[in-house]
């Protein structure tokens, strides 16, 4: 089983004066058990091409094949309701879409709705809530009164509720303080490695993609740029200047340090490997 | 001159959101605001705006204490611009949004187009004047909230995270705007950020911790204080870390808060030895 796009198009308005082509001719595959960042400039076709994962897009041209399911421009998609079970989507600014008198009850709509007993429901909601960090005193408190960070925090325990062997996040950190930010990226790396989801995450945080991600694909006007493991895209800085995004800070440090001098092998990717490198020119110049 | 003095506020009983805050702003300077989420820091822009009403303390603006009596007239000195670019739109163009203000105030119109004209290049967004604002970038979008603002005169501009939204590209696009704002045009710029290149670039820090002013200097006094940083948990600049790192193997730096004081400092070592 996989995840793969195979020549496909997104037309937006087609045969309107606003027509317009967010995704064109896209092929990719990705890697399950994974997590892989999707980055692109704003406008790219980041969120478009995510949200065929799920179906809430449909495909104008090519075929998607998504776990045993697949999706053909012109067909009406079928096993729409379990695929949806298996694929959670979160969105930009999830906590906009929180709803219910309390905060477990939210969590556990999705559950009902996928045929849960109430009993079950809840219990699952009690489950994804401790699993992203909210206590039990959060549980009967109306959405409303939740700090920011909690909030996003409900709105993904709500996905995670469903048990989606998938899950993709649409910046998910956007708007969160760096604290808030850290904890975030660390209940997905958890997610992914002690629950083996396959994560897809859209971002503009080269930090998060440097320290969490295995895989980067990069968008770029609706073709897909670039594909590769993220020890290979950082590897030195040129993959990002090229593409205009701004390296994460210790790419940026060795650039520093090349620029004045220093030796820096291509293969340091951490700050403990950079800094013995730097300590063996500085005491062997002493 | 804004003066605040032991300001106290609490939304319910449970907890106290702003303990005991003092701090002045001099004219013509640019203040950034840190803290973690919930540490109480747009409370205090709210407040220093007067969309909430202080408990306790006092608010001084221009020696004018901040209350009913003079609430209009240091308004009328304020401008603030919020988090979301798409909940501070009103007009359908570009053009009528940044208008809004100057027709509550009965401006003439003849003299309300130059006003805009010039509010929209301050922004660079006079080629924008008729667009709809639903189809601009939140960068963009932003820009034009800030334009509506400078439309109003205020002698104080805040920033409530208004950066925190954007793409990068967005975000820088309204860091060069402030700081433009601030260098030419004399403006005192109060800021809420998490982003460390835009405390890098402010005159002076106050961090925020559980409604109570833990840390204020430059911003070099404030985030080169790993410590202290980690304690009210906030972010450590990237060249502190890279510090700590060198001390392990032995090497000593200076503290920095940037990479470049950071590297011109070791580059001395390679060289002079």
């Amino acid at each position: 089983m996989s995840i793969s796009f195979e020549h496909v198009s997104h037309v937006y308005s087609a045969g309107t004066p606003y027509e317009y082509k967010a995704l064109d001719d896209v092929s990719v595959t990705i890697e399950e058990g994974k997590i892989t960042a999707v980055i692109g400039q704003t406008g790219s076709g980041k969120s478009t091409l995510v949200q065929h994962l799920n179906a809430l897009l449909l495909p104008s041209e090519g075929t998607i094949c998504i776990l045993d399911r697949t999706i053909k421009a012109g067909e009406k998609p079928k096993k729409l309701k379990s695929l949806r079970k298996d694929v959670g989507l979160v969105f930009q600014f999830p906590e906009y879409q929180l709803f219910e008198e309390t905060v477990i009850k939210d969590v556990a709509f999705g559950p009902k709705n996928f045929g849960a007993t109430e009993e079950e429901a809840m219990a699952k909601a009690r489950e994804a809530l401790t699993l992203v960090g909210l206590g039990q005193d959060t549980f009967e408190k109306s959405p409303l009164e939740l700090s920011g960070g909690q909030k996003r925090r409900a709105a993904i325990a709500g996905i995670l509720a469903m048990n989606p062997s998938v899950l993709v996040l649409d910046e998910p950190t956007a708007g969160l303080d760096p604290l808030g930010t850290i904890q975030m990226m660390e209940l997905f790396h958890s997610l992914n490695k002690k629950y083996q989801k396959t994560i897809l995450i859209v971002t503009h945080d080269m930090e998060q993609v440097f320290s969490h991600c295995d895989n980067v694909v990069v968008v770029e006007n609706g073709k897909i740029r670039m594909h590769a493991p993220v020890s290979e895209f950082f590897r030195d800085s040129s993959l990002c200047r090229e593409m205009n995004i701004l390296p994460p800070a210790l790419i940026r440090m060795k650039d520093l340090l090349v620029q004045y001098g220093f030796e820096v092998p291509q293969e340091v990717q951490d700050i403990d490997g950079l800094a013995k490198v730097i300590a063996r020119q500085v005491k062997h110049h002493g | 001159m804004i003066e605040v003095k032991n300001l106290k506020f609490s939304y319910d009983d449970t907890k106290t959101t702003i303990d005991d805050v003092s701090f002045s702003i001099p004219d013509g300077s640019y203040t950034t605001i840190v803290g973690h989420n919930g540490s109480g820091k747009s409370t205090i822009a709210k407040l220093l705006a007067g969309l909430l009403e202080k408990q306790g303390g006092s608010i001084q603006i221009d020696g004018l204490e901040l209350n009913m009596e003079n609430l209009t007239k240091i308004r009328s000195r304020i401008g603030i611009v919020f988090q979301n670019p798409d909940n501070q739109f009103i007009g359908s163009t570009v053009r009528d949004d940044i208008a809004f203000g100057l027709e509550n105030h009965n401006v003439p119109q003849p003299e309300m187009d130059g006003i805009i004209e010039t509010n929209a290049a301050k922004v660079k967004m006079t080629k924008y004047l008729d667009h709809e604002p639903t189809r601009l970038s939140g960068g963009q979008k932003q820009r034009v909230a800030i334009a509506g603002v400078l439309a109003m005169k205020p002698k104080l501009l805040i920033f409530d995270e208004a950066t925190a939204m954007l793409d990068p590209q967005g975000k820088d696009e309204i860091k060069k705007v402030i700081s433009q704002l601030h260098r030419e045009n004399n403006l005192t710029i109060v800021s809420i950020t998490h982003d460390i290149d835009e405390v890098a670039d402010s005159d002076y820090v106050l961090a925020l911790d559980n409604g109570k002013l833990v840390m204020e200097g430059t911003p070099h006094d404030v985030f080169t204080d790993e410590r202290k940083l980690r304690r009210i948990q906030l972010d450590v600049p990237f060249s502190l870390k890279m510090r700590t790192a060198l001390a392990k193997q032995g090497v000593d730096a200076g503290r920095h808060i940037t990479m470049e004081g950071l590297v011109k400092e070791l580059c001395q070592s390679l060289s002079n030895m």
